[in-house]
């Protein structure tokens, strides 16, 4: 719908002047430094422009060879500081044999994959996948492209493949010492089919994977040049500021574009609406603040539907009323813990609760995109370019094959960027401007409050335990609320198999609805259980007496069941040595510990990871967080293992805010916090000393290095406090608690 | 029109004065390595110098950088060689980056009037928020900037 003022059809005159030497636009950086240029070369600023050059040659739809053994590798999943470009390209290059250091890489054509019938296999970036699904087709392409090169060798010298070796890129013939590099070979291995696909190497013949490796995309991050989507220009472009309902699925009821279109450098003022678009309204002019302070001087009434007194405090009220509530989905049931519960002395119950939770991406939301009739361009960094570009195919009718993404850097992800809400709106704002290109950019209040937020969720638990402070019985009961992504299992993670041996057991659920969007938050799902669960167990150890270490190694030996418990073991064994646990601390000093394996319904992979933190509290209550150890099993290998231990530092760190003060709170059916003011992140004094240990506890491939450690810092950091104060925390924030000592 | 000195050159642009000076930095004048993350001063990822110390300019007015000079993450140094960048390569310090241009202009700064900073100073004037959290190995490449520095 167009507002009452139409698209004006005048160019903005910017007049930007340089006085001596002329004015780049955009992306110029310094850029003749030599080795400086070597570095940044390997990876473009601009991620979706391919390197392609002269006498560049694809072997196969993942590299091109240049005739000087450059190797460019291309990567299907998006970069948001989880070091995955390098992940991606080192995978491929292990089986090509080829040249590290001559290896670039750039973005996969999100075009290319629709018009090649997905070509590129998966183009999501989301639960630790990267690694753990795309290794064995990226391997694959490695290994395809290198016999294709041996091949074309073997044929210009007349030998057979067998007599061939290669290393770095060079092939060599052995008994005649012949040499040809992959660059001499290339046109001709372009040509070649294979009758059969290589087998690909195994973890144990790796070379290059498992090795520590500086990330291709670091140089770009410290000079500007790196574009993230809030950085495109492009030729003609216009800049939209946008309010969406406060109240979520709500509606505009009227706005007034006359306030504002005198304005300097208002273009006009467009409304959107549509399937899984939060109705709102934006203003387009020739700046983003010009947009922006229009914006905020638009009166603009809002119908706010029927949940305009919706309230997480209700919200919160009524899932602790569901707890009990009958008709609970049973997930497991072993024995008959109620019978137990009742006719044991001793039981333990404990109600947890946690919030909803932003993700608080650094990069504010935004999307660039630009609506003709037959082709769509969007630019943003998304976790799911293939969604997205669906998603605009929808909204604008036009045919996804004529849909080009380019996908940028990732000011953060976190889960939140593959919602594709960025996307439908940009591209409805887009269509309504004659195809112009426009950047949407969302304001941080805007971005804070049109979240998919992590579920708030309530939990009950009780234990029944023995004469030798044991569980005997155990129930679980969670209360999800608007788990909307992805259904049930979302409620399940974690609490599903129960690791340690209880002999009777009953976990069930109830799902109810709000109206708050939610998603997926970095461990999907997993962490507000992984809290539960940890704390939980925490009480039962010190209701029976018992060291929290050595009661769930106990737990874990007695549940023969349990395929991974020698694992789990192992792991808890690295953290308890390497943070010295039991060790005398101070007064108001304690430590609080806590392990799981990332488990989920859907997959058989794990990784086990185990935590201690020691946590120090004045008498006043104030929380400091000294230092965080982590046990993380790597299984057979870690494919980059730096990129493994900054992904765990982000991890404990991103969890430590949320522990600390993070809620997302909800009155008169909106989002209350706004900005960093009101939804802190951690401040540099407030990291702790962080010591990553890797241990080999498994022998399968783990699941991951993205999200398997967020989940326990709550519980530890809980634990801790109580060892500390002898407060038990059941809620989070701890903002929310009195924690002062005497 | 209002005259601005950025990274050595100057000029000439047609906005209004209480514009911010980021969004002037960003839109007008097209260098987007500085970026916006709050509006309000709260996180730093839009810090530049003015004379060389760092201000925030998500809520500095470009009137108060005119007669200044402005740099940027941009005009830091001629080849991205300036210690911290050097420091923040060696250490792969960023993560997803968005904050870390803001984060070495404060860091140059410290520098500059520091040459030597202790964990205390830098906890006390590098306050820029990151999401990632890559504040201990931001301390850390400061201390190496510093190294960097001292070295003839």
């Amino acid at each position: 719908m167009k507002a009452a003022r139409g698209m004006s059809r005048r160019d903005f005159v910017v007049t930007t002047l340089a006085v001596g030497g002329g004015l780049a636009l955009g992306f110029s950086f310094p850029k003749n430094d030599a080795e400086r240029a070597a570095l940044a070369a390997r990876l473009s600023g601009r991620p979706w422009e391919s390197l392609s050059g002269k006498g560049d040659v694809e072997v196969g739809p993942w590299l091109m060879i240049a005739p000087d053994d450059t190797v460019t590798i291309r990567v299907g999943q998006s970069e948001m500081g989880q070091g995955v470009i390098t992940s991606c390209a080192k995978m491929v290059a292990e089986e090509l044999e080829c040249d590290w250091a001559k290896v670039r890489a750039e973005y996969v054509s999100v075009n290319r994959h629709f018009r090649e019938n997905k070509v590129y296999k998966r183009l999501v970036t989301t639960s630790s996948s990267s690694v753990r699904l795309g290794r064995p087709y990226l391997q694959q392409a490695g290994a395809s492209a290198r016999e294709r090169l041996m091949a074309a060798a073997a044929q210009t010298w007349s030998v057979p493949r067998s007599e061939l070796t290669v290393r770095d890129g060079l092939i060599t013939h052995k008994l005649t010492g012949r040499t040809l590099r992959y660059g001499e070979v290339a046109e001709k291995a372009a040509a070649i089919k294979l009758p059969t696909e290589p087998k690909i190497k195994t973890p144990d013949q790796y070379t290059l994977l498992k090795k520590p490796t500086k990330l291709l995309d670091t140089p770009l991050k410290v000079d500007g040049s790196a574009t993230y989507g809030i950085d495109v220009r492009l030729p003609g472009m216009v800049y939209a500021a946008v309010k969406a309902s406060p109240v979520f699925q709500g509606k505009v009821r009227s706005y007034n574009a006359d306030v504002v279109k005198n304005r300097p450098g208002v273009h006009s003022v467009v409304e959107f609406s549509g399937e899984e678009i939060e109705a709102g309204i934006a203003v387009v002019a020739d700046s983003y603040w010009h947009a922006r302070t229009a914006l905020d001087a638009m009166p603009i009434e809002w119908d706010e539907g029927t949940h305009g007194s919706d309230s997480s405090e209700e919200f919160f009220r009524s899932s602790r009323a569901t707890l009990d509530e009958p008709g609970a989905k049973v997930v497991t049931r072993k024995g008959d813990p109620e019978a137990v519960l009742k006719n044991t002395s001793q039981v333990v119950e404990a109600i947890y609760e946690v919030p909803y939770l932003d993700h608080t991406v650094m990069e504010p939301f935004n999307c660039t995109a630009q609506v003709t009739s037959n082709r769509v361009d969007i630019w943003v960094g998304s976790q799911d370019p293939e969604n997205a570009a669906i998603d605009a195919s929808k909204v604008t009718g036009v045919p996804v094959e004529n849909v080009y993404l380019h996908n940028c850097f990732l000011g953060g992800g976190f889960g939140r960027r593959g919602n594709q809400d960025d996307v439908r709106q940009a591209v409805t704002i887009a269509k309504q401007l004659g195809g112009r290109p426009v950047k949407v950019t969302w304001s941080r209040e805007e971005t804070t409050r049109h979240g998919y937020y992590r579920p708030m969720r309530v939990s009950r638990f009780r234990a029944a335990l023995g004469a030798d402070g044991m569980p005997v019985a155990w129930t679980t009961r969670v209360v999800g609320m608007d788990e909307n992504y992805p259904g049930d299992e979302q409620v399940l993670r974690g609490l599903h198999k129960l690791p340690y041996f209880v002999p009777h057991q009953l976990f069930d659920y109830h799902l109810r609805k709000t109206h708050v969007p939610t998603g997926p938050w970095t461990s999907v799902g997993r962490s507000q259980n992984e809290f539960f669960l940890e704390t939980f167990v925490d009480e039962l150890a010190h209701a029976a007496g018992k060291d929290p270490y050595e009661y769930r190694r106990a737990l874990l030996e007695a549940n023969v069941e349990f395929p991974f418990a020698k694992g789990w073991i192992d792991v808890l064994g690295a953290v308890r040595e390497k943070s010295a646990w039991g060790q005398k601390l101070p007064v108001g000093t304690g430590m609080g510990i806590a392990i799981g394996d990332s488990r989920r319904l859907s997959r058989t992979e794990i990784t086990i990871c185990a935590v201690v933190a020691t946590v120090s509290v004045t008498q006043k209550g104030e929380v400091r967080v000294e230092r965080f150890d982590v046990a993380m099993d790597t299984g057979p290998f870690l494919v980059n293992p730096l990129a493994a231990e900054r992904q765990v530092e982000m991890q404990v760190a991103m969890g430590l805010a949320a522990v600390l003060r993070q809620e997302i709170t909800i009155e008169k059916g909106r989002v209350v916090q706004a900005n960093f003011d009101t939804y802190p992140l951690l401040r540099p004094t407030e990291i702790p000393e962080i010591k990553v240990h890797f241990v080999r506890a498994t022998d399968d491939p783990i699941a991951g290095m993205g999200e398997e450690a967020i989940g326990w810092v709550a519980p530890a950091v809980c634990n801790a406090i109580f060892a500390a104060t002898g407060k038990r925390v059941r809620s989070l924030p701890l903002k929310n608690h009195d924690l002062s000592w005497t | 029109m209002l005259s601005l000195r950025v990274n050595r050159k100057t000029y000439n642009l047609d906005v209004e004065p209480e514009t911010p000076l980021l969004w002037v930095i960003r839109d007008t004048i097209g260098l987007t390595g500085t970026k916006f993350g709050c509006g309000m001063a709260l996180c730093g990822a839009c810090t530049v110098h003015l004379n060389g110390k760092p201000v925030r300019s998500c809520v500095t007015r470009v009137s108060q950088a005119v007669g200044q000079e402005i740099t940027t993450i941009e005009g830091l140094s001629a080849n991205a060689q300036h210690p911290a960048q050097i420091a923040w390569r060696e250490g792969d310090v960023p993560e997803c980056g968005y904050c870390q241009s803001g984060q070495i202009m404060a860091a140059a700064a410290l520098l500059a009037k520091n040459p030597n900073p202790t964990d205390v100073d830098i906890q006390r004037e590098i306050t820029n928020l990151c999401r990632c959290g890559t504040y201990l190995r931001i301390r850390q490449a400061i201390h190496r900037a510093a190294e960097l520095a001292a070295k003839p």
